[in-house]
């Protein structure tokens, strides 16, 4: 990157709220529905229907204004923005303009340099989402999924504060790690329940005016959103440097060329007429509705970080990893407090062993092959030194597979650890006599070649024999010829 | 038929649930001579945009059966006609439209739910102004309705085709809509009853919009008793319509005793200024002064905005129908022009085709006052001098109990008299769209004659006092009986 340009990036995340129906219909807004199954008389923008106002996404967006300490307004109000698109039912979205349910939020990220950074939250309005245009297997014409329409989403507005792409992913992420944590969103960015547009512009350093700004439509990975705002970001300073000017316009990121390319600009933007929805009555909250809110939110990412490293004297990196999601902490607690291994064990297994097995079958915590409650039991094992921390993680491969709990795998195995010494001796005299040139060697002072025995006699052992034990009785046995 | 029970389409709804009650007649024999009673009147009125002929009369024999079983629903078995913009399941719903010429509706309006949940029977769809946009009905798509009183005459609008039913003696009651007095005004052009409720009273679920802070459903009748029987029915709260309000419904008809004695009557000026036809004038303050000799007392009252009135409207349900009527866009339901070569063309020729010239207007101006730059000036302003309207009414609420005034400027007018001039059109919701701006009651009650042709007495009064005006209208008709005189060529 440049250093004589600042970056400047605001963000406009769409948060689908994970309400059963729609956000002014009684209309199901599960996902991947047949197309136009689930979408009432409402959705379709019928003569004569009315929106009737979803009570749980209010709740839904007053948790999140609390989690961000934003204000939550006592009084907000529904508007139409109007424009004609075939997906848009009633030729008009129905959003919040002027007066927003949530207001002057704010959250902290870390930045490049692991300092402390505050970015401010604008606003986050709910609206209703449009429907789909399908152009595939419609030859000349043009297909509409109207499932979609009037799902709820809340659209949470950054301050222009990021100042990286880094900076914009790591904002992201926290977003949806609050949302997540709420109950409010799922978080699917395939599904496309949590995507975000873009708002980038670069100026000379030092200059306070901000630059003309391009909008990045419709970025839907963690990864993709770095890589067009990175792209935009160079685009823009090789225009500004070529001596040209940029366009206030809005692109879109084309994931194969990894570039963006204009899409529309700004000046043939429709003028979308806002007005308050004369069919809604404005959203009136009082004290209490807000309190009774507020004493439901969970503990949130932040404190339980803060929390997982005081109580359980976690590394603050370790405690950021397990809080990422409100599921994988809990998972990891409920491992901490029903084994006898150590904390700092337990964290390094879900962040690990874990970790690497959802990942390598691409699933949620929620679905792991392992309960919490039996990884605890594996990590039991290593504590009271039944088993070696190797042979764990072949017990903790067959138990993914579904062979059962640790102890059932470790007696159909035979996996005991061998920790009666005698037996350790043994073994250990047997590698000592099998290779006397070695032994020469290592008493003439080449001290390296004790890994070289400790592996002969786990090899020997089948892996079982403890390895602080081998260690031990090799060391005394080595150096008592 | 038996006996005295022919030319039952004279009857009123309330002595026509009486006969059905009393086993006078059948509500088949009823149902058979209203329909009679259309099908003969139809080339001369154009009334109706739909006769739901067949549909009826299964409903009446049901009715016929239900009653035989006990069943003693408030309106079972009796008529009843909707403005085609009441969504009625499985039949056509037209709005006076081209662009929705061919719409079946797929459910049935609250509206319509309750009453059909009352025992009433479906006659049909009345015509009306495109969309409820006119106040002539000239904008149907389906051609104009005619005065049953002269028939070179308008009935007025929107609700026309339901004012002109009525009022021809083809049936007893009809429903309407009033945005901006599209049922009082046709009301008192035709002689009628024309009620519109608070807003908020009846929901808005089903009927298709116009201007959605200002459309109510109401009745037109030719007596206040029977649209306090039929509101009762309408009335109450819908959580399908965020705007009703959730307000008791009182027993309308038990309302209708109270004495007109005592009661303080508001006078406008301004509702006496030049622009009132001198034959309204006089019928209008006859009828005041039978109120007063019953024991009223009139109160000159000041509502200084006033004036502001049919501007005010002319930016807000513009502003309102240019959003209402996106939805109309060929995609979906409705008209849709034929071989769209883009979307913009399928867009553009589904609209231009599908809305007449009147809507057209409406949705350009709307589309006009909502524009960046443009909306501070237009709908803002207009909002705020809703507001103040709004006031001056509850201003005067508190030293009257009812406003009284001419509901019209003139008698019915000719057909084609006012359509190449649209402000003096709009002029002839003067007296009435106050009472839509600040969303309250009114009622149009036949006063007389000017000139051989019917004047409408206006009675508004403060939120929710429907029983007020009800009452006050039903005791001036037991003073007089211009009700009761009926067009001679439909006697």
């Amino acid at each position: 990157m440049n250093d004589n340009w600042e970056v400047v990036i605001g963000l406009e995340i769409h948060t689908q709220l994970a309400t059963k129906s729609k956000i002014f219909s009684g209309a199901s807004t599960a996902y991947g529905a047949e197309a136009n199954t689930q979408a009432c008389l409402i959705d379709l923008g019928y003569p004569g229907v009315l929106p009737v106002l979803n009570g749980e996404v209010v709740r839904m967006a007053v948790k999140f204004g609390l989690a961000v300490g934003a204000t939550v307004a006592k009084r907000s109000v529904f508007a139409r923005k109007n424009y004609f698109y075939p997906d848009l039912p009633k030729g008009y979205q129905i959003s919040q303009y002027e007066l927003p349910i949530v207001e002057n939020g704010e959250l902290t990220i870390r930045d490049e340099d692991g300092r402390e950074k505050r970015i401010g939250i604008t606003r986050a309005h709910l609206e209703e989402d449009a429907g789909k245009s399908v152009h595939e297997g419609f030859g000349q014409a043009t297909g509409i999924d109207l499932n979609r329409a009037g799902t709820p989403l809340l659209e949470i507005v950054s301050e222009p504060d990021l100042r990286s792409a880094k900076q914009a992913i790591t904002y992201m992420r926290k977003i949806h790690s609050i949302v997540r944590y709420l109950g409010i969103c799922d978080g699917n960015m395939q599904e496309g329940s949590f995507r975000c547009d873009a708002n980038v512009s670069v100026r000379p350093r030092g200059q306070e005016k901000l630059g003309t700004r391009t909008e990045i439509k419709n970025l839907n990975s963690f990864r993709f959103i770095e890589k067009a705002i990175n792209f935009e970001i160079e685009r823009q300073i090789e225009v500004l440097e070529g001596g040209g000017d940029v366009v206030l316009e809005t692109r879109l990121y084309d994931s194969d060329k990894d570039e963006t390319r204009a899409m529309r600009s700004k000046e043939e933007a429709n003028d979308y007429r806002y007005f308050p929805d004369p069919d809604l009555l404005p959203v009136e909250l009082d004290e209490d509705f807000i309190e009774y809110v507020r004493k439901s939110l969970p503990e949130l990412p932040d404190a339980k970080l803060g929390r997982f490293v005081e109580q359980y004297k976690l590394k603050p990196a370790d405690a950021e990893i397990l809080t990422l999601s409100r599921a994988l902490a809990d998972y990891f607690e409920e491992v901490a407090e029903n084994t006898e291994a150590a904390v700092q064990v337990a964290a390094n297994w879900v962040i690990g062993e874990l970790a690497a097995a959802l990942n390598s079958e691409g699933i949620e915590i929620s679905d792991s092959k392992i309960e919490a409650a039996a990884l605890a039991g594996l990590l039991n094992r290593i504590a009271d030194n039944t088993i070696s921390g190797k042979i764990a993680k072949e017990i903790f491969d067959a138990m993914w597979s579904g062979e059962g709990g640790a102890d059932d795998i470790i007696e159909a195995k035979g996996l005991k650890q061998i920790t009666d010494a005698s037996a350790i001796e043994k073994i250990v005299d047997a590698v000592i006599e099998a290779n006397p040139g070695q032994v020469a060697e290592y008493r003439g002072g080449k001290d390296k070649l004790l890994g070289f025995f400790v592996g002969r006699v786990m090899q020997e052992s089948g892996g079982k024999a403890n390895p602080g034990q081998v260690n031990e009785i090799l060391k005394k046995k080595l150096s008592d010829g | 038929m038996v006996q005295g029970t022919d030319a039952l389409y004279t009857w009123s709804l309330t002595d026509l649930a009486r006969g059905l009650k009393d086993g006078e007649f059948s509500s088949r024999e009823l149902t058979e001579s209203l329909l009679r009673r259309i099908d003969d009147h139809q080339q001369r009125l154009n009334a109706f945009i739909t006769v739901t002929a067949d549909a009826a009369l299964q409903r009446a024999d049901a009715a016929d059966k239900a009653r035989a079983n006990g069943d003693e629903s408030l309106l079972n078995g009796l008529p009843i006609v909707y403005k085609d913009l009441f969504c009625t399941k499985g039949v056509l719903t037209t709005c006076g439209s081209r662009i929705l010429a061919n719409f079946v509706s797929p459910y049935d309006a609250t509206v319509v739910e309750r009453i059909s949940a009352a025992g009433a029977v479906m006659l049909g769809k009345t015509n009306m102004d495109e969309f409820a946009m006119g106040s002539s009905n000239e904008t149907s798509y389906y051609g104009p309705v005619t005065n049953p009183w002269n028939k070179k005459l308008s009935p007025g609008g929107s609700s026309g085709g339901s004012a002109a039913a009525v009022a021809a003696r083809i049936v007893p009651a009809a429903t309407g809509t009033d945005t901006g007095g599209s049922i009082r005004q046709p009301a008192a052009l035709t002689g009628t009853v024309g009620l519109k409720p608070t807003y908020g009273r009846v929901s808005r679920f089903g009927m298709v919009a116009f201007a959605s802070s200002l459309d109510q459903a109401g009745v037109i009748t030719r007596s206040a008793e029977d649209a306090a029987l039929l509101l009762g029915v309408m009335a109450g709260y819908d959580k399908r319509d965020s705007t009703s309000v959730d307000h008791p419904v009182p027993d309308y008809v038990a309302g209708l005793s109270k004495p007109v004695k005592g009661l303080k009557i508001g006078i406008v000026r301004q509702h006496f200024d030049e622009g009132l036809a001198a034959g309204c004038e006089e019928r209008v303050k006859a009828a005041l002064a039978v109120l007063k000799e019953e024991g009223a007392t009139l109160i000159e009252v000041d509502l200084p905005n006033i004036d502001l009135s049919v501007p005010t409207y002319y930016v807000v349900a513009p502003a309102e129908c240019s959003s209402n009527l996106s939805r109309f866009d060929g995609v979906r339901f409705g008209h849709r022009a034929d071989n769209p070569e883009n979307l913009l063309d399928l867009y553009c020729r589904t609209r231009s085709e599908g809305f007449g010239a009147e809507v057209q207007r409406r949705i350009m101006t709307g589309t006009y006052v909502l524009s960046a730059g443009y909306y501070d000036a237009y709908y803002l302003k207009a909002q705020k001098v809703r507001q103040l309207i709004s006031q001056d009414f509850k201003k005067a609420f508190e030293n009257v109990d009812v406003i009284a005034g001419p509901t019209a400027p003139t008698t019915a007018f000719a057909i084609g008299e006012k359509t190449d001039d649209p402000i003096t059109m709009y002029l002839n919701d003067i007296y009435t769209i106050g009472a839509n701006l600040a969303g309250l009651p009114g009622i149009s009650v036949p006063c007389g004659f000017a000139d051989g042709l019917p004047v409408g007495l206006q009675l508004v009064g403060p939120h929710f006092a429907e029983e007020t005006i009800l009452a006050c209208a039903h005791q001036y008709q037991q003073l007089t009986d211009w009700h009761a005189q009926g067009p001679e060529e439909f006697s």
